[in-house]
């Protein structure tokens, strides 16, 4: 049925003509500009970025030219495996920080609020920010090796910058905040009454976090998981600041911004960052997969 | 009847909970003091503390780095963008929040799409196809980019927003003969000033601090200020170091003070909770 026809004979009561889907003119109004800018200004950049990435650029042949020019070249691929070692860390290690300390923090503790808020700054200012901060705080005259030095802990300066560590410290204190945020949203609304249901029944403190409230909040581990993920696989001012660009930490989103800016070779480019919008939404759909096979019932009560 | 969570002294979880929380203040705070300090400092070599105070890296760091062109350029993007997210983000978020249609979930998803792809994979496409149009390296072109993360974020904020102001208000408005557009401005737009004044501020923040799309899009006179410190960063051979600090602290402040405000309105784990 067409969305513009006229019922108003039939149906009287309703003010407006709708279709049969629902769809009328006032809901074209409202929710039409929103979705034309995200097709105009993402989804039709994305295929154009598919039709560039198959178009050979001068000197290739073949439509998949640029895809098997990036994965025949060691280098080029290496940038897959460089990524991957950075941002699978970086997240398995924020999920050991956040977990633990979401669950520790589900019922408000003294300060909970101003701890929040000192969490959201850094991950305001974003990893630019980190990275110039990082070369001053970390360096080897800076404070955080002359403390050491001082206490004794160590004896000489640590090298924390422009290599692998310096990129994954990076990755830590960008992510860290918004996975701790967001988990903590999830420990605190579960419903406590369960877990005094635990106690009751003579479970221990181990034993209530392992089997009532860790599988409880695994929807919401997967979810903190697949953002962070997502967030430190793009990594790229930061490999550049703090990191070793032209070896350890040549990053995918590196290899395609230099294929696209450096060498002007814009095909390649959009390969490159479609093959990243791959695997990334690859990793992302197996997390969230994984996660649809959880327990995801009602599990806040009346907390909400 | 109270249950009692647990006995008088903190347990040792509770004191591992401040440690690492503790530690982590520490580094995120002697980073970006560290940035304060060596700003004002005439010279810092390997001491506790720098060795003399100056402010003149600031007159140096707004001459070196255009920074009054740069601060212009980033507010008025970051003000552009905030104002069209929610010019079209609002009436998307009250349509998701009120109606129901076939194809809504569709339309959700392209509408969180941008926020599930990291900028870079779409912003070096679409920034391709700005030079090609020839918007690339102009301030335009840079709002555009930068328009693709804010609009999906306005909408994914004011969506349960309204769904908490209650239906009814609405229809006593139209009963007492009020049009759809009159109802919006005079009844339900006013109910949703925080809503709207949280999502506002967050979004503004979230231009200013979002590096990749402005990186890929600006020219030299549409660069904004996360951008111009990127790039002082990266030849930091060439410039005193207390120079580019001095921009690190202007960013800082840009990006401070709106998140401040943000958060009168808005809880810290709603910030993420939704839209990263």
């Amino acid at each position: 049925m067409a969305a513009t026809a006229k019922n108003q004979d039939q149906r009287p009561r309703k003010p407006k003509a709708k279709s049969r889907w629902g769809i009328d003119g006032s809901l074209l109004v409202l929710l039409g500009p929103a979705l034309l800018l995200v097709a105009l200004l993402f989804v039709w950049p994305f295929l154009y970025g598919i039709g560039v990435s198959l178009t050979p650029a001068p000197g290739r042949e073949g439509i998949f030219s640029s895809y098997t020019a990036f994965f025949g070249d060691a280098r080029e691929r290496a940038s897959i495996w460089n990524t991957l070692r950075l941002a699978v860390p970086a997240t398995l290690i924020n999920l050991l920080l956040a977990v633990p300390l979401a669950y520790r923090m589900r019922n408000p503790l003294k300060g909970q609020r101003l701890i929040t808020v000192l969490f959201v700054v850094p991950m305001t200012l974003g990893v630019v920010l980190i990275a110039r901060g990082m070369l001053t705080f970390l360096g080897p005259g800076g404070w955080f090796n002359k403390t050491l030095m001082t206490l004794g802990v160590i004896g000489e300066p640590l090298q924390l910058l422009n290599n692998y560590t310096g990129v994954l410290i990076s990755l830590i204190i960008a992510e860290f905040p918004v996975m701790f945020l967001l988990l903590l949203g999830y420990a605190s609304g579960i419903d406590p009454n369960l877990e005094r249901a635990g106690r009751m029944l003579g479970a221990g403190a181990w034993q209530r976090f392992t089997r009532i409230m860790l599988p409880l909040m695994m929807p919401g581990i997967a979810i903190a998981a697949a953002l962070g993920f997502m967030v430190t696989f793009a990594v790229f001012p930061s490999a550049v600041l703090v990191g070793e660009p032209a070896g350890s930490t040549r990053v995918i989103a590196l290899a395609a911004w230099q294929a696209a800016y450096e060498r002007f070779d814009y095909s390649m480019g959009s390969a490159i960052a479609i093959v990243m919008a791959v695997i990334e939404l690859l990793v992302v759909a197996v997390i969230l997969f994984a996660r649809s096979r959880l327990y995801t019932g009602p599990a806040s009560g009346g907390k909400g | 009847m109270t249950v009692k969570q647990r006995s008088g002294a903190p347990s040792l979880s509770t004191w591992l909970v401040y440690a690492t929380v503790a530690f982590f203040i520490l580094v995120v705070g002697g980073i970006l003091f560290s940035v304060l300090l060596n700003s004002f400092a005439s010279s810092w070599f390997g001491g506790w503390l720098p060795d003399g105070y100056t402010g003149e890296w600031y007159v140096f760091a707004a001459e070196e780095f255009n920074l009054w062109n740069v601060l212009v350029v980033t507010l008025a993007v970051a003000a552009i963008v905030t104002a069209i997210s929610l010019a079209i983000g609002i009436p998307a978020g009250y349509a998701l929040a009120r109606r129901n249609f076939r194809g809504k979930s569709l339309a959700l998803g392209l509408l969180i799409l941008p926020l599930m792809v990291p900028p870079i994979t779409y912003g070096i496409p679409l920034a391709t196809m700005l030079y090609e149009y020839r918007l690339a390296g102009t301030i335009f072109g840079v709002i555009l980019a930068n328009l693709v993360p804010a609009l999906p974020f306005v909408v994914l904020v004011m969506t349960p927003f309204i769904e908490q102001i209650d239906p009814n208000v609405e229809r006593a408005a139209r009963m007492m003969g009020a049009s759809t557009s009159r109802m919006f401005v005079r009844v339900l737009l006013p109910l949703a000033i925080p809503g709207i004044l949280a999502a506002g501020l967050l979004v503004f923040v979230r231009t200013i601090a979002l590096f990749e799309l402005t990186f890929l899009t600006a020219g030299a006179n549409s660069q904004t200020l996360v951008v111009s410190l990127y790039y002082a960063a990266f030849s930091s051979g060439i410039r005193p170091a207390q120079s580019i600090d001095a921009m690190a602290v202007i960013y800082m402040v840009t990006t401070l003070v709106p998140l401040l405000l943000a958060l009168r309105y808005v809880n810290p784990v709603n910030m993420v909770a939704r839209g990263r």
